[in-house]
């Protein structure tokens, strides 16, 4: 009792964020009922009703679900295969170079993108991959080859969108992982050099399993993330032309449930994502302790 | 980098008992001799990764420096495709344009405005909460915690929040872009790891001396925390900055679009065009509008180039300290 006297002021200071949570975090979670209803704006929340389970059966009827989840399934995919490794392969070439200038002169610009909002980075993207003014398509031209159509091909989009978060991301994932290089101990670089070892034997021998145990808790990670995707990137980046690859859950649930009014068949499928993916994460969390590293919690 | 430096003062602290055959598998500190030397195997390999640096380093610069470029040259050095890494026939017309539209230069204010007072009220906010959390010896934080960090993990996703901000009354109002992200649980945590690096006996010097917890933290937690709080205030900046998909929710109203979001509009206009190009004849119209559009895109993002610096310095601090626990 002493104790929560003495620190009253304490507990007063949290109470903003006590409110706050419940208003943006928890009355929201609360709103998940909305997926059971049949909502009707006029009639409110609890005015509306029940609907059982009509939405979630409406949700898998739809063609349209089928080619989000796809979608959203694949561009996560390549983000795994393409964006995952990129960083590592930067910060292994980073901390081979010798000259200071050089590293850190490449390391501002590789972080660069990632402070651009995605509007910025999605503009400068249609315009430099543009068929008729775009300055890749004149390199292509000068070459001899035809103008792709980047953002209106559909294979094109999504090679388009990948490597554009490998743009985004790639440099400022490397600090993690330098971070960690930096961490290890000379002593064992020194002994691979009596040992005779070379500079790439180095980096398979010594830097690599070092740093394995962050890579493998990144990995886990991003795996738990499988089925959340953020709605900048691909909002920023589609146009009508390639909808067809380039409509995922995020971007649905905004044109369907905010623009069109949908809000009982869209909150349930982002309530599906926020499911598979609370699963997920616990799952990846998990499997970090087991990987024998820190879990997030 | 932080990095660099501190797998420097690592290695030379190794090398410090002067090895004369070893091969340093460290970079060497500047102030030692040049390296001994090296095979021609080495030679190779450094050629090979400093050129795929450089060329990797180019390519992420080269859209931006386009961009640039395009901004200043004139629609027919554009339409040639003569623009590539600096002006071509230089213009200043594009940029003129711009800044003379009344409603981009009101939604740079918009965003100005939000920025400075949205991040103050998230700062404000997030000290507020990250404070009691760092202090050990307080009752119930370990329920507060899982409190907080259950909203990282699970969220009712956009259509019941968007409802929780419209039955607030908080559509088309500037505070819908700032309220609902008042407050950060990552940042929080953050926070309280760095709140945590300061010592214990300090607090207990104080409380000795009749300090009570408000003036703790007012006179000796905050003025201990400028690096942080700078980190943690620019991590809040950029976010106010960049974010569009807010603005774009929640706001209708042009006279309150934030730049982000009238860059939006701005480029949506035109991608159409990029998209349908193979569809539509060949406009003079389109291609002013690429230097327009280069126009915006850069004056949307100069004022992060200017904070830039600082940007790095603290990022990089902080976002090591994001994996710091506590």
């Amino acid at each position: 009792m002493k104790e929560w006297k003495k620190n009253y002021d304490l507990y007063l200071l949290l109470v903003p964020a006590v409110v706050f949570f419940i208003v943006f975090a928890y009355i929201p979670m609360g709103g998940l009922v909305i997926a059971f209803k049949d909502y009707n704006l006029f009639r409110g929340l609890w005015g509306s009703d029940w609907a059982g389970l009509a939405n979630f059966r409406e949700m898998f009827s739809i063609p349209e679900f089928f080619r989000i989840t796809r979608n959203t399934l694949l561009l996560n995919l390549l983000g795994l295969l393409v964006c995952f490794p990129a960083p590592i392969l930067l910060a292994l070439m980073l901390n081979e170079v010798r000259s200071r200038y050089l590293k850190k002169i490449s390391q501002s610009m590789l972080y660069l993108p990632h402070f651009m909002s995605w509007i910025v980075l999605g503009g400068i993207v249609y315009a430099v991959l543009s068929p008729k003014y775009g300055v890749v398509n004149q390199i292509l031209r000068w070459l001899g080859m035809k103008e792709i159509y980047f953002m209106a091909d559909q294979t094109w989009w999504v090679i388009t969108y990948t490597l554009s978060a490998v743009w985004q991301s790639a440099g400022w994932g490397t600090i993690i992982y330098l971070a960690a290089i930096t961490a290890i101990d000379p002593a064992l670089y020194e002994a691979a050099s009596i040992g005779g070892a070379g500079r790439i034997r180095k980096i398979a021998s010594v830097t690599l399993p070092s740093i394995m145990p962050t890579i493998v808790i990144l990995f886990i990670l991003a795996v738990g993330h499988m089925v959340s995707i953020g709605i900048e990137q691909p909002l920023a980046l589609a146009n009508s032309v390639v909808s067809d690859v380039s409509e995922v859950i995020s971007t649905y649930v905004y044109r369907v449930g905010i623009k069109q009014g949908e809000f009982g068949l869209t909150t349930a499928v982002g309530m599906v994502q926020s499911v598979i993916n609370l699963c997920l994460v616990v799952a990846a969390n998990h499997f970090a302790k087991r990987a024998g590293g820190e879990g997030l919690w | 980098m932080v990095s660099g430096t501190a797998s420097n003062s690592a290695s030379s602290s190794a090398s410090g008992e002067a090895k004369p055959t070893g091969e340093l598998a460290r970079p060497a500190p500047a102030t030692r001799p040049r390296r001994l030397k090296r095979t021609p195997g080495e030679v190779v390999f450094d050629t090979l990764v400093y050129s795929a640096l450089i060329v990797f380093t180019f390519i992420c610069l080269f859209p931006f420096l386009n961009t640039l470029a395009n901004a200043f040259s004139s629609s027919t050095a554009i339409q040639t495709g003569k623009v590539l890494l600096w002006p071509v026939e230089f213009q200043v017309g594009s940029m003129k344009m711009i800044l003379a539209d009344s409603s981009v230069i009101r939604s740079l204010l918009v965003t100005v405005f939000l920025t400075v007072v949205g991040t103050t009220l998230n700062l404000l906010f997030t000290i507020i909460t990250a404070y009691p959390l760092s202090r050990r010896d307080l009752k119930g934080r370990g329920i507060f915690m899982r409190f907080m960090v259950i909203t990282m993990l699970f969220s009712g996703g956009m259509i019941p929040l968007f409802l929780v901000v419209k039955s607030l009354h908080l559509l088309n109002t500037l505070w819908a872009l700032i309220i609902p992200g008042l407050i950060s649980a990552f940042n929080v945590i953050i926070m309280k790891s760095f709140f945590q690096t300061i010592p214990d006996e300090l607090r207990e010097a104080s409380v000795m001396d009749g300090c009570g917890n408000m003036r703790y933290l007012i006179r000796i937690v905050l003025p201990l925390s400028g690096a942080s709080l700078a980190t943690i205030g620019l991590f809040y900046a950029v976010g106010h900055w960049n974010a569009y998909f807010g603005a774009v929710l929640y706001i209708d109203n042009p006279d309150l679009l934030t730049l982000q979001a009238k860059l939006r509009n701005i480029l949506l206009l035109s991608q159409m065009d990029t998209s349908l190009e193979q569809m539509t004849m060949e406009s003079k119209f389109t291609v002013i509008q690429e230097s327009l559009k280069a126009a915006v895109i850069v004056v949307a993002t100069v004022p992060i180039l200017i904070v830039y610096p600082f940007l790095q310095k603290y990022f990089v601090k902080g976002s090591m300290l994001g994996s710091v626990k506590g």
